[in-house]
C-alpha cells in the first residue's frame, strides 16, 4: 500500500499518522514524530518531506523520490537492529532494475587477477558462510544539520541502520579469480545506473586490506531474510565500520586493480579534508602527492539520544530512563557518558548489550527530571580514545557529523 | 536539446512504470515563475524536483550557479547553455537566499 502524509504544515505529523491509520512503533509517544521536525534543517528539506511507503517498506521519511532517498525515523533506533522494512534507503542514480536472483552473477576479474570468474547467486550460497552485526551509515547522515548548510541530499539523523549480515567473505570470492600479489584496490560495480549515459556510473574501489579483511563480505542475507531490493538485493558488499558509500548494492562486478580507481566517484566526490577527523584508516592509494582530501574512510564515534523526541513531556522526579544507540568505526565502545544539564556535569551511562564492535550499542541512564526544561545530551567514546567533536569540523559536502545528540524533556 | 529531455523523461516513465520502482512518485509543485518549464524540462529528466526545495532557501546566487554548474559538468546533464542560464536564474530568484 502506498501512504503518503505531508510532514508538516496544517496537520502535525502525529495527526497525520492517525488520519492513515498507520503507527509507528511506538503510539504511547505523542512525539512520536520527532524526526521530522528536527531543529536546524534547512527551511525547505521538510516542506516537501512526507511519510512514504516505497513496496516492501514501513513509511519512511522521503527526502527525494527519484533517486529514492528515505530517511528512517529515530523511534526505530531504540533497539540495536534496524528492521529490514525500516532500514534507510539511498541512491544516488535512479536507474534501478528489479534484478533476479536466477538470472544474477557476479563477474570477477581486474588485472590485478590471476583469471577471470563469475559467480550464481546458487554458487555463491554454496560457499561457507559467515556473519557480522554492522551499521551502514550513509556519509552524509545529518548533513542537513550542517551550518552552514551545504548541498546534498539534507539528512537528519536516520540515514543508517544496523543489521546482522550473511553473506560470503569477500576474500573467499577473490579467490575463484586469484589475486596477483601487486594488487592495490578492489573495485566493483552494481545493476543500478544512471538514467543518461553521460552521468558518470556509480563504481567504487576499497582497499585490498580492507578488501581480505574477515569481515569484508558479499551478502545476501539481512537479519536473517533476503536483502530487501531497496538495500541491495539479491547482494551487497559489506564494509564494516567505514561509511555506506562503499556498501555497493546489487553488486555485479569485482575488478582486481594493481593501480588506483579514478572516476567521478572516487576523485572527486567522497573526500574529506586531510588531517581533519582522527582517521585511523586510510586509503593512501587514492592520496595525490601534496593532497589536501583524502577518501573517506571509518564513521567517526557517534550516538543518538532515541528514548525520547525532543521536546517530549516527563513526569518530574522520580527515575526517569533515557537511553539510545553509540557506535563508531568499528574499534568498539568503550563508554557513554549522559549529562542532563546541557553539558555542564557528566556521568557515564550503562552499556547494554554488546553485538560486536561494528554495531549499534545500546546506552541508558537514569535520573530525576527537575521542573522545566532537562536538556538530555550524550558522548560516546571508543576504545582507541576517540571522542565526539565538540565544534562541526567543516567540510564541502557535509560528512562526518558526530556533535553530541541533545534533547530537551519538559518536566512539569 | 528539449526533445532529447522529453525523450529521456519519456523513456524514464516507462522504466519506471516497467519496475514500479517510482510508482511512489508524485508530481512535484515549484513555484510557478518564469524558468519553471526549462526547470521541468531539463532537471526532472534526471532527478525528482523535491531535491530543489530540499536545498532551500538557504543557497546564495553563486551556490546555485555552482550547482548548475556541477549538474552539467560533474553528472553530464544535457543542458543547453541558454537554459541552464534560465534554470539557474529561477532557482536564485525563487529559492535562494
Amino acid at each position: 500500500m502506498i501512504t503518503r502524509r505531508h510532514l508538516m504544515g496544517s496537520v502535525g505529523a502525529g495527526a497525520a499518522l492517525a488520519v492513515t491509520g498507520l503507527k509507528l512503533p511506538f503510539p504511547d509517544d505523542a512525539q512520536a514524530a520527532g524526526a521530522a521536525k528536527e531543529p536546524g534543517l534547512p527551511a525547505g528539506t521538510r516542506s516537501e518531506a512526507v511519510l512514504g511507503a516505497l513496496p516492501g517498506k514501513k513509511p519512511l521519511i522521503k527526502l527525494s523520490y527519484r533517486p529514492p532517498n528515505y530517511e528512517t525515523p529515530i523511534e526505530y533506533f531504540r533497539t540495536p537492529i534496524t528492521p529490514n522494512d525500516a532500514f534507510f534507503v539511498r541512491y544516488h542514480l535512479s536507474d534501478i532494475p528489479e534484478v533476479d536472483a536466477n538470472t544474477w552473477k557476479l563477474a570477477i576479474g581486474g588485472d590485478g587477477a590471476e583469471k577471470q570468474a563469475e559467480l550464481t547467486f546458487n554458487d555463491l550460497k554454496a560457499m561457507p558462510a559467515t556473519e557480522v552485526v554492522a551499521v551502514n551509515q550513509c556519509s552524509g547522515n545529518r548533513r542537513g544539520l550542517f551550518q552552514p548548510h551545504v548541498f546534498g541530499v539534507e539528512w537528519g539523523y536516520g540515514a543508517m541502520g544496523c543489521a546482522r549480515w550473511k553473506g560470503v567473505k569477500l576474500k573467499d570470492v577473490l579467490a575463484k579469480a586469484g589475486l596477483k600479489k601487486d594488487v592495490v584496490e578492489i573495485a566493483y560495480g552494481g545493476a543500478d545506473g544512471p538514467p543518461f549515459d553521460k552521468t558518470p556510473d556509480f563504481a567504487k574501489s576499497i582497499p585490498s586490506w580492507k578488501a581480505l579483511e574477515e569481515t569484508t563480505l558479499i551478502a545476501y542475507e539481512m537479519n536473517g531474510a533476503p536483502l530487501p531490493h531497496f538495500n541491495g538485493f539479491p547482494a551487497r558488499l559489506i564494509v564494516p565500520g567505514w561509511t555506506g558509500t562503499y556498501w555497493m548494492k546489487h553488486i555485479v562486478s569485482l575488478e582486481a586493480r594493481t593501480s588506483p580507481l579514478h572516476n567521478f566517484w572516487m576523485t572527486s566526490a567522497y573526500r574529506v579534508p586531510l588531517g581533519k577527523f582522527p582517521m585511523a584508516a586510510r586509503f593512501t592509494t587514492q592520496e595525490a602527492p601534496g593532497a589536501t582530501a583524502t577518501p573517506i574512510t571509518e564513521m567517526v564515534v557517534n550516538s543518538l539520544i532515541t528514548s525520547h523526541a525532543d521536546g517530549a513531556k516527563v513526569k518530574r522526579g522520580g527515575s526517569l530512563t533515557v537511553g539510545g544507540i553509540a557506535w563508531d568505526g568499528g574499534y568498539g565502545i568503550a563508554n557513554v557518558e549522559v549529562s542532563t544539564d546541557g553539558g555542564k556535569t557528566w556521568t557515564a551511562a550503562k552499556l547494554g548489550e554488546n553485538l560486536g564492535p561494528y554495531a549499534f550499542r545500546p546506552f541508558s541512564f537514569a535520573f530525576a527530571p527537575k521542573r522545566g526544561a532537562n536538556v538530555i545530551v550524550a558522548r560516546a567514546t571508543n576504545k582507541i580514545g576517540q571522542t565526539q567533536t565538540t565544534e562541526l569540523v567543516p567540510n564541502g559536502a557535509g560528512y562526518h557529523h558526530n556533535l553530541p545528540h541533545r534533547v530537551t524533556l519538559n518536566a512539569a | 536539446m528539449k526533445t532529447v529531455c522529453a525523450l529521456l523523461a519519456a523513456a524514464f516513465a516507462s522504466a519506471a512504470l516497467v519496475t514500479g520502482a517510482f510508482a511512489e512518485e508524485k508530481p512535484v509543485e515549484l513555484k510557478k515563475a518564469p524558468g519553471l518549464d526549462k526547470v521541468e524540462a531539463n532537471c526532472a529528466a534526471c532527478h525528482s524536483l523535491d531535491y530543489i526545495q530540499m536545498n532551500s532557501p538557504f543557497p546564495s546566487a553563486a551556490m546555485w550557479d555552482a550547482e548548475v554548474a556541477k549538474m552539467i559538468k560533474a553528472y553530464g546533464a544535457p543542458i543547453d547553455d541558454a537554459d541552464a542560464k534560465d534554470i539557474a536564474a529561477y532557482l536564485k530568484k525563487n529559492y535562494g537566499s
